[in-house]
């Protein structure tokens, strides 16, 4: 070796620039998996310690991800339920009721429009007679208060917000229409709920995340002081910072993904655990609710979060924690 | 091969380790760097290997000036250049070939070619019987001498080496002397900082003597003055 080291010596750069590119990828391949599966191996060697990561970092993604599901389902709702989407055109109290079948015949032909109900205005009293309860304190009225009503239907492609505001307006421009109202009911409220929910889902899933960030790098730090002599030999034959920080950045990947597979656990199992009871809530509202576990896609995009964070966390545990450890 | 020019190094305000030290060691050359604890070695090989950087003066190896390199150019300088310290800072989680291959690793030489080097690295120091075992059921000597096989493996044309005998009985520094003088030999530029006088005569080989960080004998090979060292 001695011997043909000093034949060698001067032409050393030359020797390794002439080296194929194709044999340099290879062991850097190679020295990525290496690292890969040593770092994995690695957090098998403490299976408990590595276990409770993954179990804080699953928890903390699953309660987000568990709130977006639920959103998901939610939206599943009011997609159902826009089939309850009336129009009630209410005319205005002089209109009589030739009119207003005059009028329920030309709404009726209108774009947009699947039908049109007529209720007539002794009928609304005696609906709301009985749906009031007042009863007989109705009688003391002289006149009927109640106009003449259109309850109009819009077409199933017609049910959008949009579709419906123009169909009101619409509406509301011809004569004799009174007062024109969108009966979404607790549609709406739901609606508005969903996406109260999607931005607390949203605050809460920002939140976690920092801590799962947090989590991985400060067991990222942890590993690094106690890794800290191999780091130190590293850096002193030559290693350079991406090589140094490799098995980090890796064991940052690898927490990251256990705590997506526990994540993604928890949820199936909490979505099936719940499914029962939930359908049978759904069938008593007579709703199409049903809560889905993850898609594959949901399953992919969890994961992949899972991933990035882990990586974040050990991105920033290496930048401040690693440099900083040079020979001397 | 390395070439100090008026270098200082000043670490605080108020206290220089080397003061103006200039020399020349050419390539195959072996020298001993001496002097009082304190003097200064430790500090002079830090700044080849761009451990520290000099105050002021100009430190070149290899036809390269290192003042002006950059942070990351610092690795690829350092793979050029061997080294052994007295805490071998060998690693005990792995074995006595894992830490040799240590150099190569970060190089990203191919794992065929890691095992064939490592191997040729060991036998060289006479240890390849013990390529499996762990540093720590080596002995003091042993364990030194996987130092300088980590050293060499990647056949650095530089080696330094501070206190490489320090805690070793005579017989055992001899030999590792011996394969210094080897690696001489065969082309690799070796600096050894040593307190081991008798030793260093008995090589007769250039020694650079520190004195408060000043280079008070540089070229002159130590001659007639054994009976000092003895
Ligand atoms: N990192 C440092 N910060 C401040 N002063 C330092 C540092 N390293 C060394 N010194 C000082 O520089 C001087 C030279 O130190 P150096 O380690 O080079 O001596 P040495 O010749 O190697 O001594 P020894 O034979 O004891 O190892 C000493 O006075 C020491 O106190
Ligand atoms: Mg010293």
């Amino acid at each position: 070796m001695a011997a043909d080291s000093g034949k060698r010596t001067p032409q050393r750069g030359a020797r390794q620039a002439s080296q194929p590119w194709r044999q340099q990828f290879d062991s850097w391949l190679a020295h990525h998996r290496k690292v890969a599966r040593d770092s994995n191996q690695r957090l098998w060697r403490a299976p408990v310690a590595s276990l409770l990561t993954w179990l804080v970092i699953g928890v903390a993604l699953a309660l987000p991800a568990a709130m977006l599901v639920l959103l998901g389902s939610l939206q599943g709702v009011s997609a159902g339920w826009e089939n309850a989407a009336r129009v009630t055109v209410y005319l205005e109290e002089t209109v009589t009721e030739s009119r207003a079948r005059e009028l329920q015949q030309r709404l009726a032909t209108q774009a947009g429009v699947s039908g049109v109900e007529f209720i007539h205005r002794e009928q609304a009293l005696a609906e709301f007679r009985e749906a009031s309860g007042l009863g007989e304190a109705l009688d003391y009225l002289n006149d009927n208060p109640l106009p003449h009503t259109l309850l109009v239907t819009p077409q199933d492609g017609q049910r959008s917000a949009e579709a419906i505001d123009a169909l009101v307006a619409n509406i509301d421009g011809l004569a004799d229409v009174a007062r024109v109202q969108v009966d979404l009911g607790w549609l709406q409220r739901l609606n508005v709920l969903a996406e109260l929910l999607g931005r607390a889902a949203w605050v809460l899933a920002l939140m976690l995340a920092a801590a799962v960030v947090l989590v991985i790098g400060n067991t990222i730090r942890l590993a690094i002081e106690n890794r800290r002599d191999e780091i130190l030999v590293a850096r002193l034959v030559g290693g350079t910072d991406a090589f140094v920080r490799r098995p980090f950045l890796y064991t940052g990947v690898w927490y990251g993904l256990g705590g997506g597979i526990v994540a993604f656990l928890l949820l199936q199992i909490s979505a099936w655990w719940l499914s029962g009871p939930i359908d049978r809530l759904a069938a008593l509202y007579r709703s199409n609710f049903s809560l889905s576990g993850l898609s594959m896609e949901g399953t992919l995009v969890l994961l992949l979060v899972a991933v990035a964070l882990g990586w974040l966390g050990a991105w920033l545990a290496v930048k401040r924690h690693l440099d900083a450890i040079e020979p001397e | 091969m390395i070439e100090f020019q008026q270098v200082s190094k000043r670490y605080d305000s108020d206290h220089t380790a080397l003061r103006n030290v200039n020399f020349l060691l050419k390539r195959g050359e072996l020298a001993f760097l001496t002097g009082h604890s304190g003097a200064g070695k430790s500090t002079l090989l830090k700044l080849i290997m761009l451990m520290e950087r000099p105050t002021a003066g100009r430190v070149i190896v290899g036809g390269q000036e290192l003042n002006r390199m950059p942070r990351r150019q610092i690795p690829y300088i350092r793979r050029h250049i061997g080294v052994v310290f007295q805490n071998h800072q060998l690693l005990f989680d792995r074995t006595v070939f894992d830490n040799v291959a240590m150099p190569l690793e970060v190089t990203g030489v191919p794992s065929g070619d890691i095992g064939r080097r490592v191997r040729a690295a060991l036998d060289k120091v006479g240890l390849l019987s013990k390529e499996k075992m762990n540093p720590m059921q080596l002995s003091g000597g042993e364990q030194q001498r996987v130092g300088i096989a980590r050293a060499v493996v990647n056949k650095p044309p530089v080696l330094l080496a501070d206190e490489p005998t320090g805690n070793l009985d005579p017989a055992l520094s001899a030999d590792i002397m011996h394969l210094f003088q080897q690696f001489s030999q065969v082309g690799v530029t070796v600096l050894i900082a040593s307190h081991d006088i008798a030793l260093i005569r008995h090589m007769g080989r250039r020694m650079l003597t520190l004195n408060q960080g000043l280079l008070t004998d540089g070229d002159a090979m130590p001659t007639g003055e054994v009976l000092y060292g003895g």
